[in-house]
């Protein structure tokens, strides 16, 4: 699991870098959060502290969680979501290994449903915008909030998913609207480069054997064939491949939290089937949803099928009877 | 007797609670909630049509016949539910319109149906009533904590008075939007039946299911 975190880095940084340093206060203050709920639960129910909480792995879902958000989420949201995932979603149903949902993905939905206004205030990335906001202005949003702001969209700018949905709702054909300097060469400005490290520390766990291949070439290749498909169909209404694929929370999600090996199905087939479907319902909300993302509602969806592939996909143990 | 009426009334409060052990009535639970103010009239209803439905039947217990009691049960339900509605319109219009199709359903509800077949069907009828009015008020409570937790949270406010000052009335809090969306209504009443089931351990279920081995060593 620490190698896991360790390949997290360089992409925190990257982000950090080129789109806005708030991350690293998320990744601080989620990881601080986490730590302190997790020492908590693990009070409560009379496990050993000391030996589960530095295990890594709700580092793994505080850093995920901080991801997700945006730069400047305020910290009491952050907090919210941390606490939902690390209480609830992971130790109410049994802790690691017992949890049926991936309590980063779901921390981040519950904070999204919860707090949709403040949840969509995303920075302008910096190569872009001479108005990304500045120290004073990200302290004061993330610790004070939305209203000591005096002008909220004068430093924050829509994520090209976000710009691409909204463009798509009024009308505009992709054509039109792809040339705005926010969409870089295919998926965004910025976010690109964040997604290509992600996918370059992907597969460096996949040299070093920490996570399999067969789950994110998956996922990716079912998002880039669905895509093909109707970008072939109509290239002025769906997004191009490409732009699916180098989006970050593609890359991001098929190394690290389609390969959850808790909340993903368990046997080999299970889990080609979910990485699949988690691709396919990729695609789906993003073109046709109410949400211009829909990585982690996909993996959710995936998740509450889990029983049902294990069930159906359960390899015949030697000298079990054929019909059980 | 006297303690067998302290009984019926009072075990569907917590030791015997129609939504929190017997899981029934959930949908509406999750739909009449987002305020305080609807729930309190669809526990009204719901312990109404209830309590006197259960009174009806048990009246007339010994002449349905067997075969079609649950038609006869549905008609006197139903005939409960269009009274209830009609004075709701009469004397609550706007509370009425609110409820929409809820209390139409209150038909559908399972407590209902399942009051009358477990109990009315073989109890007299002083009983039955209070029978009814019982698991109406254990139908209540949770509605009533689910509706508080879910107006307060969702909206900051409690039967429409503002508790928690809204930051887009220049206060501080910012309300949780899924609150006021169905699921969190699952989330609530999970949450519930936990707190219960910790302090009343006799209601926690056995697992069903165990780790299988399937290579035990020595054979099966």
């Amino acid at each position: 699991m620490r190698e896991v975190v360790i390949a997290l880095v360089p992409g925190i940084l990257v982000y950090a870098l080129v789109v806005h340093w708030g991350v690293l206060v998320q990744c601080l203050l989620a990881v601080l959060f986490a730590l302190a709920a997790e020492a908590v639960m693990l009070r409560v129910r009379g496990l050993p502290v000391k030996l589960f909480l530095f295990d890594y792995s709700v580092i793994i879902t505080a850093l995920l969680y901080a991801l997700c958000i945006s730069p400047l989420t305020p910290w009491w949201i952050n907090l919210c979501g941390i606490l939902f995932a690390v209480m609830l979603v992971k130790h109410a149903y049994g802790g690691l290994g017992g949890n049926l949902f991936n309590p980063a993905m779901a921390g981040f939905v519950f904070v999204l449903l919860s707090f949709p206004a403040d949840m969509n205030v995303w920075p302008a990335v910096y190569s872009l915008h001479s108005g990304s906001p500045g120290l004073l202005d990200t302290l004061a949003l993330i610790f004070s909030g939305r209203d000591s702001i005096a002008d909220i969209d004068a430093i924050s700018a829509a994520t090209p998913l976000t710009h691409m949905q909204s463009q798509l709702g009024g009308m505009n054909m992709i054509g039109e609207f792809t040339t705005d300097p926010r969409y870089g060469l295919v998926a965004g400005t910025g976010l690109e480069w964040v997604a290509i490290t992600f996918l370059a520390a992907g597969l460096w766990l996949v040299f070093r054997k920490i996570i399999a291949w067969q789950m994110p070439a998956t996922v990716i290749a079912t998002l880039f064939l669905v895509s093909l498909v109707f970008y072939g169909f109509d290239a002025g209404v769906y997004a191009s491949p490409l732009f699916h694929v180098f989006t970050v929370s593609t890359l991001l999600g098929a190394f690290f939290i389609v390969t959850d090996p808790v909340s993903s199905a368990t046997t080999a087939t299970g889990r080609l089937i979910f990485a699949a479907g988690v691709g396919l319902m990729t695609w789906v909300i993003r073109s046709w949803g109410a949400y211009p993302d829909g990585f982690a509602f996909a993996v959710l969806f995936m998740n509450a099928l889990v029983p049902l592939l294990d069930h159906f996909t359960r390899p015949r143990v030697l000298g079990e009877a054929v019909d059980n | 007797m006297a303690s067998e009426a302290k009984k019926v009334l009072l075990d569907p409060l917590f030791d015997n609670n129609p939504i929190a052990l017997q899981v029934l009535g959930v949908c509406s639970a999750l739909a009449v909630t987002t305020k305080l103010s609807t729930a309190l009239i669809m526990c009204a209803a719901l312990t109404a049509v209830t309590a006197c439905s259960n009174a009806s039947i048990s009246m007339i217990r010994h002449h349905i016949p067997t075969n079609i009691r649950i038609i006869v049960q549905m008609t006197i339900i139903a005939s409960l539910v269009i009274v209830v509605d009609q004075i709701l319109q009469a004397y609550a219009y706007r509370m009425s319109k609110e409820l929409s199709v809820f209390v139409g359903l209150i038909i559908t509800n399972c407590i209902v149906l399942g009051r009358a077949e477990a109990y009315a069907m073989k109890n007299p009828a002083g009983l039955s009533f209070l029978d009814g009015i019982g698991n109406g008020l254990g139908y209540s409570l949770i509605l009533i904590v689910v509706g508080t937790v879910r107006e307060l949270i969702g909206s900051g406010s409690l039967l429409g008075y503002e508790i928690l000052p809204l930051a887009a009335n220049g206060g501080w809090y910012v309300p949780n939007g899924m609150m006021l969306l169905p699921p969190s209504a699952f989330f609530i009443i999970g949450l519930f039946i936990w707190a219960l089931r910790t302090w009343k351990t006799a209601q926690v279920e056995k697992a069903e299911y165990q780790i299988h081995q399937v290579h035990r060593s020595g054979g099966m």
